[in-house]
């Protein structure tokens, strides 16, 4: 990372501090952390979780969201990196796989099957309380150093700061209300997933890669794209043609 | 008319703000307490209890407008429930459309500008606080469960939880209908089963039976019950392709 002007850098943690907008979308938002932090670390895959009012740990957005991926994810409800570091408020730096299947027996060799090599997690924290953490997957071995675990940390208290700034701002319950939202919204991608691997006979990969894509071309949230992909696929003129 | 929830469903006013009606002495008909019903009702008598709350009411609705009772834990509470329907608006209506809970812990000045209708009407009833919760799996939006208290104050995370862990049994009770509610202990999984595969077979089967996802999600369910398979076997099934629920074999041929 260390070739990363801090022009782009200054930048990238603009736009993460930007929460306090009039249609604030946790999704989207966590969308573009997990692109900006896996951009920085060339290589890496990036993924967040934040915990429900219950304190378990559910997946919101990653870099790479191909399946065998999103089954890595979900699997570190149970144990991994990403647990560790919501549950103790440290980040987790350099941890190498092939020697962490004590640590986290279902999710190290899953992991490792992959291709990783390293993992980190970074808790996502302002003050004692932390609200989930951001996972941090590379195929080399301790390819994170100490400035860049900074920055990252850095990066993961400026969203912090944003998500929780709505609850001490506006009304306690706002981020519980986002948070139960988003949580709907993933579910509805996954139904979009489905319903347009069926319509357009591709797999559910591809069918992401297709939503995502004309998600973007048209500037539209992807929570929307997906919603009309399940309610209204025939609206999504030209969806075949990504 | 009967939805396919076996509530009875009416159509919603066209959006005006009606008449304030304080005319609380028309009693509403509650459906007998058997089966999905009395479900429903002790769903609603039991988070009322859990959450310190004067009344838990729960409503089936649908996106162009039609709405149905469908519990409450007294008779006061399902009028109580009604009150949005009758304005067209309210916490409940908004967590519906919204796909999120609108949770109102004290209902002041902001919640009158957001309902200026409902607000004072449920108000006059006793209630400071509403919780509304939407009964939703992802796009498939059955209806909404609400909780009332008389006096403000926030749910506690405890209570959060408990309230929502209510929503998520009332969905799995709407969909799987009055066979499997009577004793519960079918071995199927809750509809809530947290793995992407299950979600993605629900968009998969709504193309191919060209139906509604809320039936999707019904018929995946009922497939799993009368094959007696584990639903998560039958949802890897589903995205691997072995599964298709528009050929009438179990094993995919046609």
């Amino acid at each position: 990372m260390s070739t990363v002007s801090a022009e782009r850098l200054a930048r990238i943690f603009v736009e993460v501090a930007d929460t306090m907008v009039d249609e604030f979308d946790l999704i989207e938002f966590l969308q573009m952390l997990a692109d900006r932090t896996a951009g920085l670390l060339d290589g890496s895959t990036v993924g967040l979780m934040l915990a429900d009012p219950k304190g378990r740990l559910r997946f919101m957005a990653a870099s790479d969201e191909t399946t065998g991926l999103l089954e890595l994810f979900q699997s570190q409800g149970s144990d991994g990196p990403c647990l560790d570091a919501f549950r103790t408020g440290e980040p987790v730096v350099n941890a190498d796989l092939r020697i962490a299947t004590s640590r986290w027996p279902r999710f190290a060799p899953v992991a490792a099957s992959i291709g990783f090599r390293s993992v980190h997690a970074f808790p996502l924290r302002l003050r004692q309380e932390v609200i989930g953490s951001m996972g941090v997957f590379g195929t080399e071995t301790g390819d994170i150093g100490g400035t860049d675990v900074q920055i990252v940390q850095a990066l993961a208290d400026v969203a912090a700061i944003g998500l929780l700034q709505h609850r001490t701002i506006s009304r306690s319950e706002a981020l519980t209300e986002q948070l139960q939202g988003a949580l709907n919204s993933r579910i509805v991608i996954e139904q979009a997933k489905g319903a347009v691997a069926q319509a357009h006979d591709i797999t559910i990969d591809a069918a992401f890669t297709r939503l995502r894509a004309y998600a973007r071309s048209n500037n539209r949230r992807l929570s929307d794209v997906a919603h009309l992909a399940v309610t209204d696929l025939g609206s999504l003129q030209g969806l075949a043609g990504f | 008319m009967r939805s396919r929830f076996g509530v009875v469903v009416s159509r919603m006013d066209d959006g005006r703000a009606a008449e304030p009606d304080h005319d609380f002495a028309r009693p509403v008909s509650l459906p007998p307490p058997d089966g999905l019903a009395g479900l429903l009702h002790q769903l609603c008598t039991d988070t009322a209890q859990a959450l310190s709350a004067c009344g838990v009411g729960m409503s089936v609705m649908t996106a162009d407008g039609v709405h149905g009772f469908a519990a409450a834990s007294d008779p006061a509470t399902a009028r109580i429930e009604e009150l949005q329907f009758t304005f067209g608006e309210g916490p409940c209506i908004d967590a519906f459309a919204y796909s999120r809970p609108v949770l109102m812990p004290n209902l002041d000045a902001s919640a009158a500008n957001r309902w200026p209708v409902y607000t004072p009407a449920v108000t006059d009833a006793g209630v400071r606080a509403v919780f509304a919760f939407p009964l939703q799996v992802g796009a498939a939006r059955l209806g909404v469960l609400d909780v009332f208290r008389d006096r403000p104050g926030s749910l506690s995370r405890a209570e959060l939880g408990q309230a929502l862990a209510s929503a998520e049994r009332a969905v799995t009770a709407l969909l799987d209908g009055q066979e499997r509610t009577i004793d519960g202990t079918d071995g199927l999984d809750g509809a809530f089963d947290r793995s992407a595969a299950l979600f993605q077979a629900q968009g998969m089967v709504m193309v191919q039976l060209g139906v509604s996802l809320a039936e999707a999600l019904v018929r995946i369910r009922a497939h799993a019950y009368a094959t007696g398979r584990p639903l998560h076997i039958v949802t890897a099934d589903i995205v691997s392709r072995r599964l298709r629920l528009d050929q009438h074999s179990a094993d995919g041929s046609s």
